[in-house]
C-alpha cells in the first residue's frame, strides 16, 4: 500500500532545492546583517559630553581640520584636539553657554574630557593618517560628509571590505594633495565641456580614472599586490 | 574521545610511550650510554643535550614532534564529560562571536597638549638601569609618557647601542602589580607626612648625640649625589655610621687591587686591542660583569675570521657562555684557579717551561703577543688571583694598551663582608637606634652566620626604616616600610664602568608615590621637602663650572651622560712583584699536581637570570632560558657528568646538599664541561616574599653561604634522595631534524685554518637557487625585500635579543607549569649545541627566529590563509585571521611557530596594559603567532620614508638605520638586517660572504634568515690535543 502518492516525489526534490536555498538565503541575512549599521556603527550618532558640530565649525565658520588634528599628517593618529584649543575661541565667545560647561570645566579642573570613540577599528588593524593624507586620500573619502554633521557619526562601514576597496582600486578614489582638506572638492566627471575639471601638474583631467593614475605615479603609491598584503594593516 | 593527536609520528612510538602522555614520567637518561656514544663517535658530532648524546627514545620522540610530548593534550583535570559540555557550548556559540559589537571607548585627549608631543609617535629619553652600583646606559621608548620599550644608548660608550639582559627585562618592574604601594608602618597604611613626623623625633635625639645610634646600610652606591649627600649627613653627625652591602659584591676585586696596587682601583679593559684574552673563571661577556656590554662589542668585533682575529682562553669552574665561546676552554675547579694563575705567572716571568701542555702553549702565545693580551679574573675568584692578574698584565706591557686603571666607580669601595659584620656588632651591642636600609634584601641575602634576619626581628634596633620596591623579606621585619621609586619613576645619578656619569632622569610619575633613596637622606638631614630632582639637580649645580648650567644640564640629560666625567687612566705600579706579597709565586704548581682541595667543592654563582633574586618577580627573567641549561624557573644543582655517575644521580633526581652542617634539596642538573668534584649552586632562587612570580620558585641557597666562603668551598656533600623534581628546561623543545641522508649540521664550524683553506666549506649541500617547478616572485621590482643575518662567531649567548623581542612584540610570559609542557612563547630562542667529549665540550649558540622562508612549508598547509607571502619576502601572520589548527607549526621544520594553548596574555591587570607596545597586536588564546621581521617597525619605517618622500619631492628609502628589536638590542652586534634589493646594504655584504649559509638549506625552503659559520682560532700548538 502506498502512503505516499507519486507527486510526493516532486515536493521531496522541491523541498531539497528548498533547503539549499533556505540555508543559502539564511547565510546571506547573516551576512548582510553583518553589514547593517547595527553592526558597523556606521551612521550612528554616540552621545557625547559636548554636541560638537562640525557642520558649524567646518562649514559655518571655515575653520581648517588641522587646526584641531594637528597629528593627521604626521602620525598615525590624527589627533583630538586638547582642552585649550577649544578655549582659544570659546574664552571668547559663547563664554557662558551652558553646553560648553563642561569644556569650562575640563579647563578649569584640568580633567580630560571624554569623548567616545565615532570611527573605531579592531585593535588588529593599525591604520595611519599620514600615509593616507600625503598621497592624496581626501579626509571626506573616509569621513564622508563630515561638514554637513551638525552630530558626528561614522560615515562608513569601515569594514575590511571598505578598506580593500580603495587598496585595490586606488585611482578611483584619489585627489591631489592640495585637493585633502577640501571640503567641497568633486572629482571630476566625464564631461567634453570640462566642467568640474581638476587640475593636476598644470594638466586638466576630465576623468578620475585618467587623474588617479597621474596621481599614483607623481605619489609612487604602491602597487596592489604591495598594499593588499596582509602586513599593511595587520600586524 | 581523545583531544586529538593531528599529526601521526613518522616513526612507530614504542608501545610504552603511548600511555605515557605526560613528559614527566620520562625514562631515565643511561648515562653510560652518553659516555659510549662518545667514544664510539656514533652520536651525532653537533648535541643539544645529554639526551640526545644518548639517543634517547624521550629526545627522538622530541625531534618527531611539533611541541613536546603532552603540549598539545588537556592534562588540567577535565572531565571527558566536562569537557564535551563545554565543547559543545562553546561550539553553539562559535557562530555568533563574528557579531560581536565593539564595545564603545573613550578619547581622552590632554587639557593642555605639552609641546613636542604628537600622539601616537613614540619619543626617547635617554636614561640608566643602574645593577651593582654600574649605569648601563639606555633609551626607553615612551608612547605619550609611558615606557614601552628599553634600548642601549647608541652614542653612549658604555653600551653603543646594546643592552643586556636586566636593563631590558627591568620595565616589567616598573609595572610589577606586586610593588609595594603604599608607606606602611607594622602593616598599616600612613602618609608621607606620617613618616616624616614621625621619625622626627628620634632624628632629633640623634642629633644630640652626633648620630650615634643611625645606621644607613645601602647597596654599592656609584651615584655622585647620593654619596654626597650622605657624606654630608654623616659630617653633620659624625657618630653615625654608613654600611653598604650586597650579596654580589666585588669584595675580591677590591682586595686584590690592594694586594697589588696598595689602593682599591678600578680595572676596565679594552678588547678591541687584544689579540690573545684569558679568562680566569671571569663570565665578561654575560650581563652583570661590569662593562659587558661594551667589552661584548669589542670582543665580538675582532671575531671577523677575515680580519685579525682574537683568541680566548677560558679558564673557568661553571660553565658559561664566555667558557664556551673560548677557543680553549679548561675546566677547572675554582679553588685550582689559584694555582693555574701562580703556574701561568711563574711560567711568564721566570720562563720556566711548564710541564702543562696547555700552560706552556698559552705562555708562548701571551709572550708573542705583548701588550696585545689581556688577563681578566672573575669576581668570585679570591684577591691573590686577582693580584696575580694585576702582575701578569704588567709583565706582559698591557697596561696602558688592553688594561686601564681609574679611581674606583664605587662611591665607599669598603669591604662588603666586612661592612655588614660591623653591622651586625652593632646591633648586637645594642649601639643601632635607627637603622635605614635603602634597598636591597639583607634579610634574605645576608651572609648565613650573620643571622641578620633573626636579629631584624628581635627588639634590638628601636626604629628600622626600609626603602624597598616589594614588601619583601626585609620589609616584612622592618617596622617602616616606604615603597622605592622605580628607576624609571625617579632622578638619580649613576656612573658606568668607566666613570661616566649619567643622570638617571624619570620617564613617569611614580606609579605608587615611590620615594628615591636621595628623599630619604634628605629626610633625614632635614630636608623634607627637596624633591629628586632638586637634589640631583643642585648637586651638579655645585660641581657645574661654566657659566650656562642650563645648557650643560639639558645637553647631559638629551645625551644620557655628564661631559668630562669619565675617569681618566691612571698610573698604577703593581708593587708586589717579587716581594713576599706576590701570592704563591714561589712556590710552582700545576693544575696536574694534587688538587687543592680534598672533598666536592661547592659554588656559588649569580643566577644568569635572577642575578642574587632581586629580578625574582620579573616573569621575563624568571622565564628565560639560562644560557647552556635553558632552564626556566628553578635553579638546579648543576654537577658534571662523571661525578653524576659516581653517585648514580640523573637529570630530575632530587639531590640533598650538605655543608656547613645545612642542608638543601634541589634538582640535580648535569651539564657538560662541569668540572669534576664540584657543585654549582645558583643564588636569589626560594624567595618566600617575593611576589606572585618569584615566590616559591626554586630553593634557597643562601643559609649555605657565609661570609668566609662567599663563592666557593671545600666540604660539601651531595647525597641521593630518591625524590624527582622536574625542571623546566627548554633545552630539547624545538629541536631541529635534518633530512634523512644529510650530512649537513645545524652549526657549521670550521677552526681559522680549515677555514682560509676551504672557506665556502658551509655552503655544501645547498640546493641550486633554480630548483623548483614554479616561477618564483620578482621581487626585483619592489622597493624592498627583506633579509637577515646572522653571524654565529659574533653570537655570545647573552640571551638579550630573547627579551629585546619579548618586550617588542608583547610576548606573554606563561609559568613553569606550561613551559614544562613545552608551550612557552618566545618567538626567537637561542639554540646552544656542543661539539666535543662531554667532559669538554665546545659550545655553540644559534638564535633562531622565524626564517621567513621563501618556500614557506607552513603558507601551504594553512586552510584559512592566515599564512601569507607578503610582496615584500614577508611570512605574514594574520592572527585575527587564525582558526588554530596548528598545521603551519606541523611543517614547520625549523620549529619557531608558538601557540596560544590558552589564555596566556594577562588582559586584566591594568599596569600591562601601560606597558604593551601599542604598535603590536595583543594575541589571544588559540592563535598561532611568530616572529615577523619587527614588521611594525618596517611600516612605521616605510610610511616615514614614503611620506617624506611626497612631502620634499625627493626619494627617500629606508635604510641601514631600521633594526628589529633583537637586532637593536645586541650588545655583539651578530645580527644584521635589511634591504636585500639594495646592493649596498649591510645585510647583502654579510650575505655575500663566504660562510654564509642556509639552516637546513637542503630542504629547499630558502629562508632569508641566514647565518655566517662559525670560525674557531685555536692555538696550533694545542689543536687536536
Amino acid at each position: 500500500m502506498q502512503i505516499f502518492p507519486r507527486s510526493s516525489n516532486a515536493i521531496a526534490r522541491a523541498s531539497l532545492a528548498l533547503v539549499v536555498l533556505a540555508v543559502g538565503g539564511l547565510g546571506w541575512v547573516v551576512l548582510e546583517l553583518e553589514r547593517t549599521p547595527y553592526i558597523t556603527n556606521a551612521g550612528v550618532r554616540k552621545a557625547q559630553p559636548v554636541p560638537f558640530s562640525h557642520e558649524h565649525h567646518v562649514t559655518g565658520l571655515g575653520i581648517d581640520c588641522r587646526y584641531c588634528h594637528t597629528s593627521v599628517e604626521t602620525s598615525s593618529f590624527a589627533g583630538i584636539p586638547p582642552t585649550k584649543t577649544c578655549i582659544n575661541c570659546h574664552q571668547q565667545i559663547w563664554t557662558n553657554a551652558a553646553y560648553l560647561e563642561p569644556v569650562r570645566e575640563s579647563y578649569r579642573t584640568g580633567h580630560s574630557l571624554e569623548w567616545t570613540r565615532v570611527n573605531q577599528l579592531p585593535d588588529f588593524v593599525y591604520f595611519n593618517h599620514s600615509i593616507h593624507i600625503n598621497k592624496g586620500v581626501g579626509c571626506n573619502t573616509c569621513h564622508g560628509p563630515i561638514d554637513h554633521m551638525p552630530l558626528t557619526y561614522q560615515y562608513a562601514s569601515l569594514q575590511m571590505e571598505f578598506c580593500l576597496d580603495c587598496h585595490r582600486n586606488t585611482e578611483k578614489y584619489l585627489r591631489p594633495r592640495d585637493q585633502v582638506f577640501n571640503m567641497r572638492y568633486e572629482p571630476p566627471v566625464d564631461d567634453p565641456l570640462g566642467k568640474n575639471a581638476v587640475a593636476f601638474n598644470g594638466k586638466n583631467y576630465n576623468n578620475q580614472i585618467e587623474l588617479g593614475n597621474a596621481l599614483k605615479e607623481a605619489y609612487q603609491v604602491r602597487s596592489v599586490k604591495d598594499i593588499t598584503s596582509c602586513n599593511t594593516c595587520h600586524r | 574521545m581523545s583531544i586529538d593527536e593531528h599529526k601521526t609520528k613518522p616513526a612507530a612510538a614504542p608501545a610504552a610511550a603511548k600511555s605515557d602522555v605526560c613528559p614527566t614520567k620520562r625514562k631515565q637518561l643511561d648515562l653510560a650510554t652518553v659516555r659510549e656514544q662518545i667514544e664510539d663517535t656514533t652520536g651525532p658530532e653537533y648535541w643539544r643535550s645529554l639526551e640526545e648524546l644518548a639517543g634517547s627514545e624521550e629526545f627522538q620522540e622530541m625531534l618527531h614532534r611539533e611541541f613536546p610530548k603532552g603540549a598539545s593534550e588537556w592534562l588540567d583535570g577535565f572531565s571527558r564529560r566536562g569537557f564535551l559540555k563545554t565543547m559543545g557550548a562553546s561550539l553553539a556559540l562559535a557562530g555568533l562571536t563574528g557579531c560581536t559589537r565593539m564595545p564603545n571607548t573613550e578619547i581622552v585627549p590632554y587639557v593642555r597638549q605639552p609641546e613636542n608631543v604628537i600622539p601616537g609617535r613614540p619619543k626617547f629619553y635617554a636614561t640608566s638601569h643602574t645593577l651593582g652600583g654600574y649605569a648601563s646606559p639606555v633609551l626607553v621608548e615612551s608612547h605619550l609618557f609611558r615606557p614601552t620599550k628599553i634600548e642601549g644608548n647608541p652614542q653612549h660608550p658604555a653600551s653603543l647601542g646594546g643592552t643586556d639582559v636586566y636593563a631590558q627585562a627591568s620595565i616589567l618592574d616598573l609595572y610589577d602589580p606586586d610593588r609595594a604601594q603604599d608607606i606602611t608602618y607594622l602593616g598599616d597604611v600612613r602618609s608621607w607626612n606620617a613618616f616624616i613626623s614621625a621619625i622626627s623625633g628620634p632624628m632629633m635625639a640623634e642629633k644630640s648625640l652626633a648620630g650615634g645610634g643611625v645606621r644607613i646600610l645601602t647597596q654599592t652606591v656609584s651615584s655622585p649625589t647620593l654619596a654626597a649627600q650622605i657624606r654630608d649627613y654623616l659630617a653633620a653627625n659624625p657618630q653615625a655610621k654608613w654600611h653598604v652591602y650586597e650579596p654580589i659584591n666585588r669584595d675580591n676585586v677590591v682586595e686584590g687591587a690592594k694586594l697589588a696596587f696598595g689602593e682599591p682601583v678600578e680595572t676596565r679593559y679594552d678588547l678591541s686591542k687584544a689579540d690573545v684574552i684569558v679568562s680566569l673563571d671571569a663570565d665578561f661577556l654575560y650581563a652583570g660583569f661590569p662593562g659587558s656590554t661594551r667589552y661584548t662589542r669589542d670582543f665580538a668585533a675582532r671575531r671577523n675570521p677575515d680580519a685579525n682575529m682574537n683568541r680566548l682562553y677560558v679558564i673557568e669552574s661553571t660553565p658559561s657562555s664566555t667558557g664556551m665561546k673560548a677557543d680553549h676552554r679548561l675546566p677547572i675547579r675554582a679553588a685550582d684557579i689559584l694555582d693555574f694563575a701562580s703556574n701561568l705567572h711563574i711560567s711568564l716571568t721566570a720562563e720556566i717551561d711548564s710541564n702543562t701542555k696547555f700552560v706552556s702553549a698559552l705562555v708562548k702565545d701571551l709572550q708573542s703577543h705583548k701588550g696585545s693580551s689581556l688577563i681578566i679574573a672573575g669576581d668570585h675568584q679570591p684577591p691573590p688571583v686577582h693580584a696575580l692578574a694585576h702582575f701578569i698584565n704588567q709583565e706582559l706591557g698591557n697596561v696602558g694598551k688592553t688594561v686601564f686603571y681609574s679611581e674606583p666607580i664605587d662611591a665607599n669601595p669598603v669591604n662588603r663582608a666586612e661592612s655588614l659584620k660591623a653591622l651586625v656588632d652593632d646591633m648586637h651591642a645594642g649601639k643601632v637606634d635607627v637603622l635605614l636600609i635603602l634597598s636591597g634584601n639583607p634579610a634574605y641575602d645576608a651572609p648565613a652566620e650573620l643571622e641578620l634576619a633573626s636579629l631584624l626581628k628581635s627588639p634590638s634596633v628601636a626604629t628600622k626604616i626600609y626603602l624597598g620596591s616589594h614588601r619583601n623579606e626585609t620589609a616584612e621585619l622592618c617596622q617602616w616600610h616606604v615603597p622605592e621609586a622605580h628607576y624609571l619613576e625617579s632622578w638619580s645619578d649613576a656612573r658606568a664602568y668607566d666613570g661616566t656619569v649619567s643622570i638617571i632622569q624619570p620617564l613617569i610619575e611614580p606609579l605608587y608615590n615611590g620615594k628615591s633613596a636621595h628623599e630619604i637622606i634628605a629626610v633625614l638631614a632635614g630636608d623634607s621637602a627637596a624633591t629628586g630632582h632638586d637634589l640631583v639637580q643642585a648637586y651638579w649645580q655645585k660641581q657645574h663650572t661654566g657659566a650656562d648650567f642650563d645648557t650643560f644640564w639639558r645637553k647631559s640629560l638629551h645625551d644620557g651622560w655628564v661631559e668630562g666625567t669619565t675617569y681618566a687612566p691612571k698610573q698604577a705600579i703593581a708593587k708586589g712583584v717579587g716581594n713576599e706579597n706576590t701570592p704563591r709565586s714561589t712556590t710552582m704548581m700545576t693544575i696536574t699536581s694534587p688538587s687543592r682541595i680534598a672533598g666536592t667543592e661547592l659554588n656559588f654563582r649569580r643566577d644568569p637570570s635572577i642575578y642574587d633574586g632581586r629580578f625574582s618577580n620579573n616573569g621575563w627573567l624568571q622565564e628565560l632560558p639560562k644560557p647552556l641549561t635553558k632552564l626556566t624557573w628553578d635553579n638546579p644543582i648543576m654537577i658534571g657528568p662523571a661525578m653524576a655517575e659516581r653517585l648514580k644521580l640523573n637529570f630530575k633526581d632530587v639531590a640533598e646538599l650538605e655543608f656547613n652542617g645545612k642542608k638543601v634539596k634541589g634538582a640535580v642538573w648535569i651539564q657538560a664541561g662541569h668540572p669534576d668534584n664540584s657543585i654549582t649552586v645558583f643564588l636569589g632562587y626560594g624567595r618566600t616574599r617575593a611576589g606572585r612570580v618569584g615566590s616559591g620558585a626554586g630553593f634557597d641557597v643562601y643559609p649555605l653561604r657565609t661570609s668566609q666562603a662567599p663563592w666557593f668551598a671545600d666540604g660539601a656533600k651531595l647525597t641521593a634522595t630518591g625524590e624527582t623534581y622536574n625542571l623546566a628546561s627548554t633545552q630539547g623543545y624545538q629541536t631541529m631534524e635534518t633530512p634523512d641522508g644529510s650530512e649537513r649540521p645545524l652549526v657549521q664550524e670550521r677552526s681559522l685554518a680549515e677555514y682560509k683553506k676551504e672557506p665556502n666549506f658551509a655552503k655544501k649541500g645547498e640546493p641550486r637557487p633554480d630548483l623548483t617547478l614554479y616561477p618564483g616572485f620578482d621581487y626585483s621590482k619592489e622597493a624592498y625585500s627583506w633579509g637577515m643575518a646572522i653571524d654565529l662567531n659574533s653570537c655570545v649567548g647573552c640571551n638579550n635579543c630573547i627579551i629585546a623581542c619579548q618586550s617588542e612584540n608583547n610576548i606573554a610570559v606563561v609559568g613553569r607549569e606550561q613551559t614544562l609542557k613545552g608551550r612557552h612563547m618566545h618567538w626567537l630562542r637561542v639554540d646552544t649545541y656542543y661539539n666535543g667529549p662531554r667532559e669538554n665540550p665546545k659550545g655553540f649558540f644559534q638564535p633562531l627566529p622565524c626564517m621567513q622562508c621563501e618556500n614557506a612549508p607552513c603558507e601551504l598547509v594553512c586552510p584559512v590563509q592566515a599564512t601569507l607571502h607578503s610582496s615584500e619576502g614577508l611570512n605574514d601572520m594574520v592572527y585575527n585571521r587564525c582558526v588554530g589548527t596548528r598545521y603551519c607549526s606541523n611543517n614547520c621544520p625549523y620549529k619557531v611557530r608558538r601557540f596560544n594553548f590558552l589564555l596566556f596574555q594577562d588582559w586584566e591587570t591594568p599596569q600591562f596594559k601601560l606597558m604593551r607596545n601599542p604598535d603590536v597586536t595583543v594575541r589571544s588564546r588559540g592563535v598561532m603567532e611568530k616572529c615577523t621581521y619587527c614588521v611594525q617597525r618596517i611600516s612605521e619605517a616605510r610610511i616615514d620614508t614614503e611620506t617624506a618622500t611626497v612631502r620634499e619631492g625627493k626619494e627617500i628609502k629606508i635604510g641601514d638605520d631600521l633594526q628589529t628589536a633583537c637586532q637593536q638590542s645586541c650588545p655583539a652586534n651578530a645580527i644584521v638586517f635589511g634591504n636585500l634589493n639594495d646592493p649596498n646594504s649591510q645585510v647583502n655584504k654579510w650575505k655575500a660572504q663566504s660562510r654564509n649559509y642556509s639552516l637546513l638549506g637542503e630542504l629547499n625552503t630558502r629562508p632569508r634568515t641566514t647565518y655566517l659559520a662559525e670560525v674557531r682560532n685555536p692555538n696550533p700548538e694545542l689543536e687536536g690535543s
